[in-house]
């Protein structure tokens, strides 16, 4: 497998980990805005979880009002350049289009909404205006877009949003976690720098709140309290072996490979256990990072497998192999891990042979955080109970939004949860 | 915030965009929908002599890929009763005060224009409109593009109206005529408060290659049809142009349309002079929701230019609308291509060497990518219209911008050429491949060499 070689410098690194689909030029956007039919109650809105106006600002794009058509996006979505980039488009917007009925390609809707956000971001246009100051404070943790959101609709309001964040950077998986050759860590820290510059949210980074007394002092400080602190880092699967060097986590393999590019350490021969997107991210990555065999272990069959079909065959492309029915028994090795143990349905077994393993076997959720939150509910798999109208939890001042009410999803619904939750908090502070 | 609203001719408006008087503003049901979706006003569906309609009634031409170039209608005033276009009127009015609802009207004799004008101002209305714009059936009967094409049988109808009607009046003209200031000194004369134009040009847009007749085909027959959309938008300006440049009509109001869909089309007309435009053929084709993008676009123009109201910029092109004869000849500008964003589709060589004036030498280096030979670019543009790749054909100006002569002045110092033959003539000295090179051209045609 050696479509890419490890990459020995940062030039290399961004070579093997390079854009498909790069931004449209003015030719490209005039276009393929050209294109859009501008459909009634158009079926690519309705299916863009955040219900941006798309037919709108792609008319906007064509007859040359680009600031216009991102103020449109952005209207409906504070994180609309990030999205652009890093949504599902051909299972959300784009897979609505009305031309897929006709077998004609679609409006390419993510890469125009990239065109018109990044014009604004990378020219410094000035789009939105904080309201006048209400005199009241919210407080948020977890600056991810959930986050990000819910203070920039804030912030529109004139509320004072400060927002708590564990880390140094904002943006949370996105930064940390979205494969590099979906978006880069500069496109995504300018896009919050550009929303923060005119909304002027306050983030507080390197400060995680994980104590009752926090939480106390910040319901003290706050008129009320957003949680959208995504998900925890990759569950421990309990099989022998799993304490070996050589076994990561799926987030916290990504999270290295953001910050570290091309100084992260890649096994030759790695196995990806689990048939999700994460997985498929990270099978990919690693075919990038130079590894010479990555083989994708799924335990049910391919149909079964969560991850979406082009995150599948972009995994395939990059030069991967696949084993489905492929239980992981036993990590073997002395110290650092040499091999899987496998067994199938029919309770036959087989060993493949590495020396690295990542699990994206799935996140943990953030129970035990959330049980120092008087009255909060969650559900059975420690996900935060919120109505579905306000994002409000069953502790009235608090409302959440973003991965620790779904589980897991896109960027695109944290981005929706974070503008619902603002909006129900200044519904329920107006009562 | 610029503020859109306006006062045309003392009809108030809390924004330039209306509808004009065509099937979206056949009932209360979509004005007042409209309204709701952010038009400012609307011109009722032509109310007055009692019509039957065909079926089949619309065409349209397509260029390409892109649907409703031109549209053509054979349709007729409404054929809904006068009672219910009424009742809704006053209903809209009640609950849109503050909206331009204008009716339209046309009838044939004094009595039934006093009458009916004073029904819609008890409905309400806000203004009237008068057509005599429309080209079929209508005209047959004496009314419409007939009373359009006749100043003289117009100035006697305005003047009847405005003897009766104590609302303001836009008198709507037709294009299908010679001098479209003809109609419009007449409406002046004759007091009008406003002018509207264009309504629909006679037209007929395809034939049907089965029937032999034109479209729409009404049971194997068709008519001429009235021609609008965006296909008649430069003529429509043309004609307000005309209006707003000529010294007796040049103060009078005028509603603009024809062919608007977009912001820009907006701007264009309000730079004509226009202070206020209507639209029917982009509301038929995508609805009225296009009033958003024509709002956004209007106001991010006025911002951006610092203007807070439409008459801020209203009629700024017009002293740039010259005669010919007092444009520059000294100005020089030619083509310039960019070899980065050249794609080598060479249709600007084939253009300019076929179509213009051989100032586009191909590569000979295989690139595919031309060159401008800048002795003989005449600076045309042709090239850089037909280049599919945006600002990659740009036309750069080479005079040093000191010299300025025209026409009129060397006709003033009698310095024009006036022999067939004379020196002074634009093209003289200018380089002409010699005509047998045609047949060593550089490229043969693919078909030619097939032939062979
Ligand atoms: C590997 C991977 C690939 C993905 N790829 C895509 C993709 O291609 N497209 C897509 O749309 N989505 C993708 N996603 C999903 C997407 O990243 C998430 O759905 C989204 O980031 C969720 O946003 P959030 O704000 O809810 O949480 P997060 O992005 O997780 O942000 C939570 C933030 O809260 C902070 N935080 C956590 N706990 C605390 C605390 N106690 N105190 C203070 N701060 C705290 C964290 O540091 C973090 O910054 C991917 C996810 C993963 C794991
Ligand atoms: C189907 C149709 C019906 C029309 N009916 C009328 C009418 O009843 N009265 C009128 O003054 N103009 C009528 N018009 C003309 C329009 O009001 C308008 O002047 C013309 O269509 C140009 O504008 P546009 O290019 O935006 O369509 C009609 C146009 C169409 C397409
Ligand atoms: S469905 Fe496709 S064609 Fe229709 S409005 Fe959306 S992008 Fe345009
Ligand atoms: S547009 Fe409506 S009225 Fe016209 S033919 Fe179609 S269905 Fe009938
Ligand atoms: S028309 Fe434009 S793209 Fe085509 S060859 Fe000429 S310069 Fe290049």
């Amino acid at each position: 497998m050696a479509e890419y070689n490890r990459p020995q410098s940062e030039a290399e690194f961004n070579e093997n980990f390079k854009d498909k689909t790069p931004l449209m030029n003015d030719t490209q956007a005039h276009y393929e805005s050209s294109r859009c039919l501008f459909c009634y109650d158009a079926p690519c809105m309705n299916a863009c979880p955040t219900a941006i106006d798309i037919p709108l600002f792609i008319k906007k794009i064509n007859t040359g009002n680009i600031d216009g058509a991102a103020q449109t996006i952005y209207d409906s979505n504070w994180i609309g350049n990030a999205c652009g980039t890093v949504c599902p488009t051909g299972v959300l917007c784009e897979g609505a289009c009305v031309y897929n009925k006709q077998s004609v390609p679609a409006v390419q809707i993510g890469k125009l909404q990239n065109f018109a956000t990044r014009h604004v971001i990378d020219n410094n246009k000035k789009l939105f205006e904080a309201g006048k100051d209400n005199g009241k404070k919210i407080a948020i943790i977890g600056g991810g877009p959930a986050g990000i959101s819910c203070a920039c609709e804030l912030r529109k309001m004139g509320y004072t949003a400060d927002i708590f964040e564990a880390k140094d950077k904002p943006s949370g998986l996105t930064v940390y976690g979205i494969a590099p050759y979906k978006i880069t860590n500069e496109e995504v820290l300018d896009e919050v720098k550009y929303l923060q510059e005119q909304l002027g949210f306050n983030i507080k980074y390197n400060s995680p709140i994980s104590s009752k007394d926090q939480l106390e002092q910040i319901e003290k400080d706050y008129d009320a309290v957003f949680i959208g602190v995504g998900l925890g880092p990759t569950a421990f699967r309990n099989i022998p072996g799993e304490d070996k060097s050589g076994i990561i986590g799926a987030v916290e393999f990504v999270e290295d490979l953001r910050m570290n590019h091309h100084k992260t350490n890649v096994g030759k021969e790695v196995i990806i256990l689990g048939g999700g997107n994460t997985a498929m991210d990270a099978a990919s990555e690693s075919a990038r990072m130079g590894a010479t065999k990555v083989i994708l272990a799924y335990r049910g069959s391919k149909e079964k497998m969560g991850a979406y079909d082009f995150e599948y065959e972009l995994a395939i492309s990059s030069g991967i192999k696949s084993v489905f029915d492929a239980n992981p028994k036993e990590f073997l090795g002395e110290d650092s891990v040499e091999g899987v143990k496998f067994s199938r349905a029919d309770g036959s077994e087989f060993t493949i042979n590495c020396d690295m393993v990542i699990k994206a076997t799935g996140q943990a959720k953030m129970g035990s955080f959330f049980k120092l939150i008087d009255n909060m509910e969650t559900d059975e798999s420690s996900r935060i109970k919120v109505n579905k109208k306000n994002n409000q939890t069953s502790n009235p001042k608090y409302f959440a939004g973003g991965d620790a009410i779904n589980g897991g999803a896109e960027v695109v619904n944290a981005a929706y949860d974070g503008k619902l939750a603002a909006l129900g908090i200044h519904k329920w502070l107006n009562e | 915030m610029p503020d859109l609203s306006i006062d045309f001719a003392g009809i108030k408006s809390p924004n330039p965009f209306w509808l004009a008087s065509a099937p979206p503003t056949n009932s209360g049901y979509q004005v007042m929908k409209a309204y709701d979706a952010g038009w400012g006003g609307a011109v009722w569906k032509t109310l007055g002599m009692p019509t039957i309609n065909v079926s089949s009634r619309y065409a349209a031409t397509n260029y390409r890929d892109t649907r409703i170039s031109g549209f053509s209608n054979i349709e007729l005033i409404s054929d809904r009763p006068l009672e219910d276009n009424l009742r809704e009127m006053r209903e809209v009015t009640k609950r849109f005060p503050n909206h331009a609802t204008i009716a339209s009207l046309m009838v044939d004799t004094r009595e039934q224009w006093i009458d009916i004008i004073k029904m819609v101002e008890d409905a309400g209305a806000n203004g009237i409109e008068l057509n005599f714009g429309c080209p079929h059936g209508m005209c047959e009967r004496g009314m419409g593009s007939a009373v359009g094409q006749d100043p003289k049988a117009l100035k006697t109808i305005v003047e009847w109206v405005m003897d009766a009607a104590s609302i303001p009046v836009i008198t709507k003209l037709s294009p299908n005529i010679s001098h479209i200031t003809d109609p419009g000194i007449a409406a002046v004369e004759a007091k009008t408060d406003a002018i509207s134009l264009i309504n629909t040009i006679k037209s007929i847009v395809g034939i049907d290659l089965d029937s032999y007749a034109p479209y729409p085909v009404v049971d194997g027959k068709g008519t001429n049809g009235g021609y609008c959309g965006p296909a008649v938008k430069p003529i429509a300006m043309h004609m307000l142009k005309e209006l707003k440049k000529h010294p007796l009509i040049k103060d009078t109001p005028i509603s603009g349309i024809g062919g608007i869909e977009n912001w820009r089309d907006v701007v264009e007309y309000i730079l004509l002079g226009a202070t206020s435009v209507q639209v029917c053929t982009a509301a038929m084709h995508y609805g009225f929701g296009i009033v958003r993008g024509m709002e956004d676009g209007l106001k991010r123009f006025m911002s951006e230019k610092g203007y807070n109201t439409i008459y801020d910029f209203a009629g700024k092109a017009l002293p740039n609308v010259m005669e010919w004869k007092d444009l520059n000849l000294k100005y020089d500008v030619k083509a310039n291509i960019n070899s980065d964003k050249c794609i080598g589709c060479d249709l600007c060589y084939i253009a300019c060497d076929d179509g213009a004036h051989q100032a586009i030498a191909l590569p000979t280096d295989g690139s595919r990518i031309p060159s401008i030979i800048e002795e003989n670019c005449v600076g045309c543009n042709l090239c850089s219209l037909v280049c599919p790749v945006e600002e990659c054909i740009t036309m750069v100006q080479k005079d040093d911008g000191t010299k300025h002569n025209t026409w009129q002045q060397l006709t003033d110092s009698e310095e024009i050429p006036c022999t067939w033959n004379d020196d002074r003539a634009g093209g003289k000295g200018h380089y002409v491949p010699e005509p047998i090179k045609a047949l060593e051209s550089v490229r043969k045609d693919r078909s030619g060499a097939r032939a062979k």
